[in-house]
C-alpha cells in the first residue's frame, strides 16, 4: 500500500497529491477505527486470558508509577509557584489552593499522566508489536491458530484503559502535594489553610470527570500504538519501527490534546457538569 | 491434499500470482521454485489464509477455504506446521514456550504433559537442552530447528516450509535439508517448501514446481523436471544446483550447458 501511494504521488500533480494524501489519511482513521471496533468485540470473546492483563498491567501500571508522580509532583510545584505570583497582585493569593486543586483534578492530573504515559507506553507498544510485525512473529501468531487483536491488542487496551486513571489519583496526589509543598515553603502560606481550601474545592464529580479522561485517554494511547504497530509492512524493516514509534508518540499526543478538548465542551458546555 | 486453482494475487499494479495452478497430493514434498520476489512465499501465505487472493479457489482436504470466517480459519490452521523464513520465535518468549505455544493456546494439557511434547519435538530436530534459552542467545540454524519443533508440536498434517535455508552456511543448509527429509520419511507428513536454493530443492524433493512470471512453468519428480525443455528451468537449475546433485552426462542439461 505505502509503495503504490508512493509511486502514485511521484506521477501527480499538487492538487492529485492532496486528493492522494487526504485518501491515505481517511484510509488509516478506517482501519484504526476497524481495529478499535475489533478490539472491542474480542474483549467479550472467550478465551479470558488474565495472565496476559496483569503482565500488561504490571508492565503499564506498576513501571510507569514512579515517573507519574514525579511528573505529577513537579507540575503541581509550578502551578502553585505561578499561581501565587499571579494571583498575589490581586490580593487573592488565598485562592492559590483552590488554583492548584481545580487545575490539577480536572485538566492537569490525567493530561500530564496521559502524556508520560503516550512517551512512555504508547511508543513501547507500538515498537514492540511492529517489530514482531516486521519479524513475521505476528504471522506466526495467525498461522498458529491464535488471533493476534485477541492475544496482543486487548490486553494492552484493558491494561491502558485501567492503569490510566488509577495512575492519575497518584499524579494528581502527588501534582497537589507539589503546589503545597511550594507554596507553603516558598511563600509561607499557612498549610493548614491551603488543606482545607483543598477539601472545599474537591467535588466527587471532578473526580469522575478526571477518571473518565483518563479511561478515555489510556484507550486512545493503546488504539494508537496497537494501530501503528500494526500498520507496519513487513518489509518496513527496522527504519519502518522506527518511524512508526515517533508516528505513534507523535499521533497519541494529538489525539489527547484533541480527546481533551471534545471531553471539556461534552462534559463542562452540553452536560453541564462541574 | 491441497488444491491452487487460477490464484492471482496483485500487489501495486503487479502481478505476483497470474492464475496459478497447483495440487499438492497427501505424503509428497512438493519444493517450489522460483525466481525472487516471484510469488513463492505469496503462495504460502495464502494458503494459510495470512493474506487474501484478489481471485481462484484454496482447496485443502475437499474444502474451499479462501472465504473461511477467521474462526474456521483458526481450526483449519491447527492442521498446519509453518517453518517462517526467519523462523519467526516469538522474542519475549523462552524455546519450550515458543514450542508449546499451540498447546498452551488450543488445549488443556498439564504442565508436564506439555514439557513431554516440548522435549520430544526437540528431540525430532536432534536439539536438547535449548529449553530455557531465549531465541536471541540461538544461532541461525538453531533457530530454524526450533521454528520446526514448534511447527511439530501439534502433530500437523502439513509443514510449509518458507525458505528453509536462506541466510544458513553450507553446513548447517545440508544438516537442515536432511532433517526436512528425516521428518517426511518419519512423520509421512505431506511438505511444501518454497526455496530458490536448487541444492536444498534436490535434496529434500519428491516433486518440484516452477513458478515463473506469477504460472506454473513445469512440474514433476526431480528426474522428470531435469529433461523438461524449458530454457527457464534449465537456467534456474543450471546455475543453482551444484555438480555432485546433478547428472552432468544428462543430455538435456548438456545442451543448455553449451549455450
Amino acid at each position: 500500500m505505502d509503495q503504490q501511494s508512493t509511486t502514485n504521488e511521484a506521477s501527480s500533480g499538487f492538487p492529485d497529491l492532496i486528493k492522494i494524501r487526504l485518501h491515505n489519511v481517511l484510509s488509516e482513521i478506517g482501519q484504526a477505527f476497524t481495529l478499535f471496533f475489533q478490539t472491542l468485540i474480542q474483549i467479550f470473546r472467550p478465551p479470558f486470558q488474565f495472565d496476559l492483563l496483569v503482565k500488561q498491567l504490571l508492565l503499564i501500571g506498576f513501571n510507569s508509577l514512579a515517573v507519574v508522580i514525579v511528573s505529577g509532583f513537579f507540575t503541581g510545584m509550578v502551578l502553585g509557584v505561578q499561581g501565587y505570583i499571579q494571583l498575589k497582585p490581586y490580593a487573592v493569593e488565598g485562592s492559590v489552593a483552590r488554583f492548584v486543586c481545580v487545575s490539577v483534578v480536572k485538566e492537569l492530573g490525567p493530561m500530564i499522566t496521559a502524556f508520560v504515559l503516550a512517551g512512555r507506553i504508547g511508543a513501547s507498544i507500538t515498537a514492540e508489536l511492529s517489530t514482531m510485525k516486521v519479524t513475521e512473529q505476528i504471522d506466526a501468531l495467525e498461522v498458529m491458530g491464535t488471533n493476534p487483536v485477541k492475544y496482543l491488542v486487548v490486553p494492552r487496551f484493558l491494561a491502558c484503559s485501567m492503569m490510566l486513571p488509577t495512575l492519575t489519583i497518584y499524579s494528581t496526589f502527588a501534582g497537589i502535594a507539589g503546589g503545597f509543598i511550594a507554596v507553603v515553603v516558598l511563600f509561607d502560606v499557612n498549610g493548614y489553610f491551603f488543606l482545607l481550601e483543598v477539601q472545599k474545592n474537591l467535588f466527587i464529580g471532578s473526580v469522575l470527570i478526571s477518571l473518565i479522561k483518563a479511561t478515555s485517554f489510556g484507550m486512545a494511547i493503546a488504539a494508537v500504538g496497537c494501530y501503528k504497530g500494526f500498520s507496519i509492512s513487513t518489509a518496513g524493516g527496522a527504519e519502518g519501527v522506527g518511524t512508526a514509534t515517533t508516528g505513534s508518540a507523535v499521533i497519541s499526543l494529538i489525539t489527547i490534546l484533541v480527546l481533551d478538548f471534545v471531553l471539556n465542551h461534552v462534559l463542562f458546555n452540553i452536560l453541564g457538569l462541574v | 491434499m491441497i488444491s491452487v486453482r487460477k490464484v492471482t494475487k496483485n500487489f501495486g499494479g503487479k502481478n505476483v500470482l497470474n492464475g496459478l495452478d497447483l495440487e499438492i497430493q497427501r505424503g509428497e514434498t512438493l519444493v517450489v521454485m522460483g525466481q525472487s520476489g516471484c510469488g513463492k512465499s505469496v503462495l504460502l501465505k495464502i494458503i494459510t489464509g495470512l493474506i487474501a487472493a484478489d481471485s481462484g479457489e484454496i482447496w485443502f482436504d475437499g474444502t474451499e477455504i479462501s472465504n473461511l470466517k477467521s474462526k474456521k480459519m483458526n481450526v483449519l490452521r491447527r492442521k498446519i506446521g509453518m517453518l517462517f523464513q526467519s523462523a519467526a520465535l516469538f522474542d519475549s518468549m523462552t524455546v519450550a514456550e515458543n514450542i508449546a505455544f499451540m498447546l498452551d493456546q488450543h488445549t488443556d494439557l498439564g504442565k508436564q504433559e506439555m514439557h513431554k511434547i516440548v522435549d520430544e519435538k526437540l528431540s525430532l530436530v536432534d536439539l536438547e537442552g535449548v529449553q530455557d534459552l531465549r531465541p536471541a542467545e540461538l544461532s541461525g540454524g538453531m533457530r530454524k530447528r526450533v521454528g520446526l519443533a514448534r511447527a511439530l508440536a501439534f502433530e500437523p498434517e502439513v509443514i510449509l516450509y518458507d525458505e528453509p535455508t536462506t541466510g544458513l552456511d553450507p553446513v548447517t543448509c545440508t544438516e537442515i535439508n536432511q532433517l526436512i527429509s528425516d521428518l517426511h520419511e518419519r512423520l509421512q507428513v505431506t511438505s511444501v517448501v518454497v526455496t530458490h536454493d536448487m541444492h536444498s530443492a534436490f535434496s529434500v524433493a519428491t516433486r518440484m514446481a516452477m513458478i515463473h512470471d506469477g504460472k506454473k512453468i513445469a512440474d514433476g519428480s526431480p528426474d522428470e523436471i531435469i529433461n523438461i525443455d524449458n530454457p527457464i528451468l534449465q537456467q534456474f537449475i543450471l546455475f543453482g544446483a551444484p555438480d555432485q546433485i546433478l547428472n552432468m552426462e544428462n543430455p538435456m542439461l548438456k545442451r543448455y550447458l553449451g549455450r
